[in-house]
Protein backbone atom coordinates (compact mmCIF):
# COMPACT_ATOMS: atom_id res chain seq x y z
CA UNK A 1 0.00 0.00 0.00
CA UNK A 2 2.85 2.38 0.76
CA UNK A 3 4.15 2.09 -2.76
CA UNK A 4 0.60 2.49 -4.05
CA UNK A 5 0.08 5.79 -2.33
CA UNK A 6 3.44 7.03 -3.57
CA UNK A 7 2.45 6.01 -7.07
CA UNK A 8 -0.72 8.03 -6.68
CA UNK A 9 1.31 11.02 -5.56
CA UNK A 10 3.73 10.67 -8.45
CA UNK A 11 1.20 10.00 -11.16
CA UNK A 12 -1.74 12.12 -10.06
CA UNK A 13 -0.39 14.58 -7.50
CA UNK A 14 0.14 17.42 -9.96
CA UNK A 15 -3.21 16.84 -11.61
CA UNK A 16 -5.03 16.86 -8.26
CA UNK A 17 -3.10 19.97 -7.21
CA UNK A 18 -4.05 21.84 -10.40
CA UNK A 19 -7.68 20.82 -9.98
CA UNK A 20 -7.68 22.03 -6.37
CA UNK A 21 -6.05 25.30 -7.43
CA UNK A 22 -8.84 26.01 -9.93
CA UNK A 23 -11.32 25.83 -7.05
CA UNK A 24 -9.44 27.16 -4.03
CA UNK A 25 -6.78 29.35 -5.71
CA UNK A 26 -4.60 29.30 -2.61
CA UNK A 27 -1.51 27.06 -3.13
CA UNK A 28 -1.27 26.10 0.53
CA UNK A 29 -4.90 25.10 0.78
CA UNK A 30 -4.56 23.22 -2.50
CA UNK A 31 -1.53 21.30 -1.18
CA UNK A 32 -3.42 20.49 2.02
CA UNK A 33 -6.45 19.06 0.24
CA UNK A 34 -4.21 16.93 -2.02
CA UNK A 35 -2.54 15.53 1.09
CA UNK A 36 -5.89 14.88 2.77
CA UNK A 37 -7.12 13.20 -0.39
CA UNK A 38 -4.20 10.79 -0.57
CA UNK A 39 -4.45 10.01 3.15
CA UNK A 40 -8.17 9.32 2.79
CA UNK A 41 -7.39 7.13 -0.21
CA UNK A 42 -4.97 4.99 1.83
CA UNK A 43 -7.50 4.58 4.60
CA UNK A 44 -10.21 3.48 2.28
CA UNK A 45 -8.68 1.80 -0.74
CA UNK A 46 -11.89 0.00 -1.67
CA UNK A 47 -12.32 1.42 -5.10
CA UNK A 48 -12.21 -2.11 -6.50
CA UNK A 49 -11.34 -1.09 -10.03
CA UNK A 50 -14.71 0.52 -10.61
CA UNK A 51 -13.05 3.60 -11.95
CA UNK A 52 -9.58 4.73 -12.87
CA UNK A 53 -7.44 5.81 -9.89
CA UNK A 54 -7.49 9.38 -11.19
CA UNK A 55 -11.27 9.52 -11.38
CA UNK A 56 -11.54 7.93 -7.95
CA UNK A 57 -8.99 10.31 -6.41
CA UNK A 58 -10.62 13.32 -8.06
CA UNK A 59 -13.93 12.26 -6.51
CA UNK A 60 -12.34 12.23 -3.04
CA UNK A 61 -10.64 15.53 -3.78
CA UNK A 62 -13.95 17.20 -4.62
CA UNK A 63 -15.28 16.24 -1.20
CA UNK A 64 -12.16 17.63 0.50
CA UNK A 65 -12.52 20.87 -1.47
CA UNK A 66 -16.15 21.15 -0.40
CA UNK A 67 -15.13 20.66 3.26
CA UNK A 68 -12.68 23.50 2.83
CA UNK A 69 -15.25 25.70 1.11
CA UNK A 70 -17.90 25.10 3.77
CA UNK A 71 -15.62 26.76 6.31
CA UNK A 72 -14.96 29.66 3.93
CA UNK A 73 -18.61 30.23 3.09
CA UNK A 74 -19.32 30.89 6.77
CA UNK A 75 -17.03 33.89 6.47
CA UNK A 76 -18.71 35.35 3.39
CA UNK A 77 -19.95 38.88 4.04
CA UNK A 78 -23.71 39.01 4.33
CA UNK A 79 -23.88 41.34 1.31
CA UNK A 80 -22.92 38.47 -1.00
CA UNK A 81 -25.42 36.09 0.55
CA UNK A 82 -28.34 38.49 0.58
CA UNK A 83 -31.69 37.38 -0.63
CA UNK A 84 -32.62 38.02 -4.21
CA UNK A 85 -34.86 40.98 -3.31
CA UNK A 86 -32.02 43.06 -2.02
CA UNK A 87 -29.10 41.57 -3.92
CA UNK A 88 -27.24 44.67 -4.95
CA UNK A 89 -27.03 44.55 -8.72
CA UNK A 90 -26.54 48.28 -9.35
CA UNK A 91 -23.44 47.44 -11.28
CA UNK A 92 -25.57 45.79 -13.95
CA UNK A 93 -28.95 47.58 -13.94
CA UNK A 94 -30.20 51.15 -13.68
CA UNK A 95 -32.87 52.37 -11.26
CA UNK A 96 -35.69 51.30 -13.56
CA UNK A 97 -34.39 47.72 -13.86
CA UNK A 98 -33.06 48.16 -17.39
CA UNK A 99 -29.60 46.93 -18.40
CA UNK A 100 -26.98 49.55 -17.52
CA UNK A 101 -24.97 48.21 -20.46
CA UNK A 102 -27.10 46.41 -23.00
CA UNK A 103 -25.91 42.88 -23.83
CA UNK A 104 -24.29 42.81 -27.26
CA UNK A 105 -24.49 40.01 -29.80
CA UNK A 106 -21.55 37.56 -29.53
CA UNK A 107 -19.91 35.48 -32.18
CA UNK A 108 -20.56 31.89 -31.19
CA UNK A 109 -17.23 30.01 -31.35
CA UNK A 110 -17.44 27.69 -34.35
CA UNK A 111 -14.22 25.85 -35.09
CA UNK A 112 -11.59 24.44 -32.76
CA UNK A 113 -9.44 27.57 -32.92
CA UNK A 114 -12.29 29.87 -31.92
CA UNK A 115 -13.24 27.50 -29.13
CA UNK A 116 -9.69 27.63 -27.87
CA UNK A 117 -9.70 31.42 -27.95
CA UNK A 118 -13.04 31.54 -26.19
CA UNK A 119 -11.71 29.21 -23.48
CA UNK A 120 -8.72 31.47 -22.92
CA UNK A 121 -11.01 34.45 -22.32
CA UNK A 122 -13.26 32.29 -20.14
CA UNK A 123 -10.17 31.33 -18.14
CA UNK A 124 -9.26 34.99 -17.54
CA UNK A 125 -12.83 35.80 -16.58
CA UNK A 126 -13.06 32.87 -14.16
CA UNK A 127 -9.82 34.09 -12.58
CA UNK A 128 -11.32 37.54 -12.09
CA UNK A 129 -14.47 36.25 -10.44
CA UNK A 130 -14.34 36.20 -6.62
CA UNK A 131 -13.00 32.77 -5.66
CA UNK A 132 -16.09 31.57 -3.81
CA UNK A 133 -18.42 32.52 -6.64
CA UNK A 134 -16.16 30.79 -9.16
CA UNK A 135 -16.01 27.69 -6.97
CA UNK A 136 -19.75 27.38 -6.41
CA UNK A 137 -20.35 28.04 -10.09
CA UNK A 138 -17.93 25.20 -10.92
CA UNK A 139 -19.81 22.87 -8.60
CA UNK A 140 -22.97 23.66 -10.53
CA UNK A 141 -21.82 23.84 -14.14
CA UNK A 142 -18.76 21.57 -14.12
CA UNK A 143 -19.57 19.00 -11.44
CA UNK A 144 -23.27 19.14 -12.37
CA UNK A 145 -24.30 19.13 -8.72
CA UNK A 146 -27.91 20.21 -8.35
CA UNK A 147 -28.95 23.07 -6.15
CA UNK A 148 -30.04 20.84 -3.30
CA UNK A 149 -26.69 19.03 -3.22
CA UNK A 150 -24.82 22.34 -3.24
CA UNK A 151 -26.90 23.75 -0.39
CA UNK A 152 -26.40 20.61 1.68
CA UNK A 153 -22.67 20.48 1.00
CA UNK A 154 -22.04 24.14 1.83
CA UNK A 155 -24.79 24.51 4.45
CA UNK A 156 -26.40 27.48 2.72
CA UNK A 157 -30.01 28.18 1.78
CA UNK A 158 -31.45 27.62 -1.68
CA UNK A 159 -31.85 31.38 -2.13
CA UNK A 160 -28.21 31.96 -1.17
CA UNK A 161 -27.16 29.47 -3.82
CA UNK A 162 -29.36 30.99 -6.53
CA UNK A 163 -28.10 34.48 -5.77
CA UNK A 164 -24.45 33.39 -5.79
CA UNK A 165 -24.88 31.49 -9.07
CA UNK A 166 -26.67 34.51 -10.55
CA UNK A 167 -23.86 36.81 -9.47
CA UNK A 168 -21.27 34.44 -10.88
CA UNK A 169 -23.05 34.30 -14.25
CA UNK A 170 -23.54 38.07 -14.36
CA UNK A 171 -19.88 38.67 -13.59
CA UNK A 172 -18.65 36.10 -16.09
CA UNK A 173 -20.95 37.35 -18.82
CA UNK A 174 -19.91 40.94 -18.37
CA UNK A 175 -16.22 40.06 -18.45
CA UNK A 176 -16.70 37.88 -21.54
CA UNK A 177 -18.57 40.68 -23.25
CA UNK A 178 -15.64 43.02 -22.75
CA UNK A 179 -12.97 40.58 -23.84
CA UNK A 180 -14.53 38.13 -26.29
CA UNK B 1 -44.38 42.93 -17.06
CA UNK B 2 -40.97 41.92 -15.72
CA UNK B 3 -38.03 44.30 -15.76
CA UNK B 4 -34.77 43.12 -17.32
CA UNK B 5 -33.35 42.84 -13.82
CA UNK B 6 -36.15 40.52 -12.71
CA UNK B 7 -36.07 38.57 -15.98
CA UNK B 8 -32.31 38.00 -15.80
CA UNK B 9 -32.59 36.56 -12.28
CA UNK B 10 -35.33 34.16 -13.39
CA UNK B 11 -33.37 33.17 -16.50
CA UNK B 12 -30.40 32.35 -14.30
CA UNK B 13 -32.61 30.41 -11.87
CA UNK B 14 -34.15 28.47 -14.75
CA UNK B 15 -30.70 26.85 -15.10
CA UNK B 16 -30.81 25.76 -11.45
CA UNK B 17 -34.43 24.88 -10.74
CA UNK B 18 -37.71 24.28 -12.52
CA UNK B 19 -39.53 27.61 -12.70
CA UNK B 20 -43.17 27.81 -11.68
CA UNK B 21 -45.69 28.03 -14.50
CA UNK B 22 -46.36 31.70 -13.88
CA UNK B 23 -42.64 32.48 -13.80
CA UNK B 24 -42.07 30.60 -17.04
CA UNK B 25 -44.84 32.51 -18.76
CA UNK B 26 -43.61 35.90 -17.58
CA UNK B 27 -40.03 35.14 -18.66
CA UNK B 28 -41.27 33.92 -22.03
CA UNK B 29 -43.24 37.12 -22.55
CA UNK B 30 -40.32 39.26 -21.56
CA UNK B 31 -37.94 37.42 -23.90
CA UNK B 32 -40.46 37.80 -26.72
CA UNK B 33 -40.08 41.57 -26.62
CA UNK B 34 -36.53 42.04 -25.26
CA UNK B 35 -33.59 41.28 -27.53
CA UNK B 36 -31.08 42.05 -24.77
CA UNK B 37 -32.44 39.44 -22.42
CA UNK B 38 -32.65 36.99 -25.32
CA UNK B 39 -28.93 37.53 -25.91
CA UNK B 40 -28.31 37.18 -22.18
CA UNK B 41 -30.13 33.84 -22.18
CA UNK B 42 -28.12 32.52 -25.14
CA UNK B 43 -24.88 33.70 -23.58
CA UNK B 44 -25.56 31.90 -20.30
CA UNK B 45 -26.26 28.75 -22.29
CA UNK B 46 -22.97 29.16 -24.17
CA UNK B 47 -21.07 29.63 -20.90
CA UNK B 48 -22.68 26.49 -19.50
CA UNK B 49 -21.69 24.49 -22.60
CA UNK B 50 -18.08 25.62 -22.28
CA UNK B 51 -17.54 25.04 -18.57
CA UNK B 52 -16.50 21.37 -18.81
CA UNK B 53 -13.90 22.30 -21.41
CA UNK B 54 -12.78 25.16 -19.19
CA UNK B 55 -12.13 22.77 -16.27
CA UNK B 56 -10.20 20.35 -18.51
CA UNK B 57 -8.08 23.15 -19.89
CA UNK B 58 -7.44 24.67 -16.47
CA UNK B 59 -6.44 21.28 -15.05
CA UNK B 60 -4.19 20.36 -17.99
CA UNK B 61 -1.76 23.25 -17.64
CA UNK B 62 1.34 21.14 -17.20
CA UNK B 63 3.53 24.07 -16.15
CA UNK B 64 1.67 24.21 -12.82
CA UNK B 65 2.82 21.49 -10.45
CA UNK B 66 3.30 20.67 -6.79
CA UNK B 67 6.48 22.23 -5.47
CA UNK B 68 9.28 19.85 -4.54
CA UNK B 69 8.88 20.85 -0.89
CA UNK B 70 5.15 20.15 -0.90
CA UNK B 71 5.70 16.83 -2.65
CA UNK B 72 8.23 15.72 -0.04
CA UNK B 73 6.03 16.90 2.80
CA UNK B 74 3.07 14.92 1.47
CA UNK B 75 5.25 11.84 0.88
CA UNK B 76 6.38 12.01 4.52
CA UNK B 77 2.79 12.21 5.71
CA UNK B 78 1.90 9.18 3.62
CA UNK B 79 4.82 7.23 5.14
CA UNK B 80 3.78 8.23 8.63
CA UNK B 81 0.52 6.47 8.13
CA UNK B 82 2.18 3.05 8.30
Amino acid sequence: MTSNSHDWLNEHGDYLYRFALTRLRDPHQAEDVVQETLLAAIKNPSFAQQSSPRTWLTGILKHKIIDCMRKQVREIPASTLMSEEDANMDEFFDDTGHWAEKPQAWDVPQDALQQKQFLQVLQQCMDRLPQKLAAIFSMRDVDDMDNEEICKALEITATNAWVMLYRARMGLRKCLEMHW
Amino acid sequence: MLSCKQASLLVSQSLDRRLRWRERMSVRMHLWICVYCRRFTQQLALIRRMMHAWQDQATDQSEVALSQAARERIAQQLDKFY
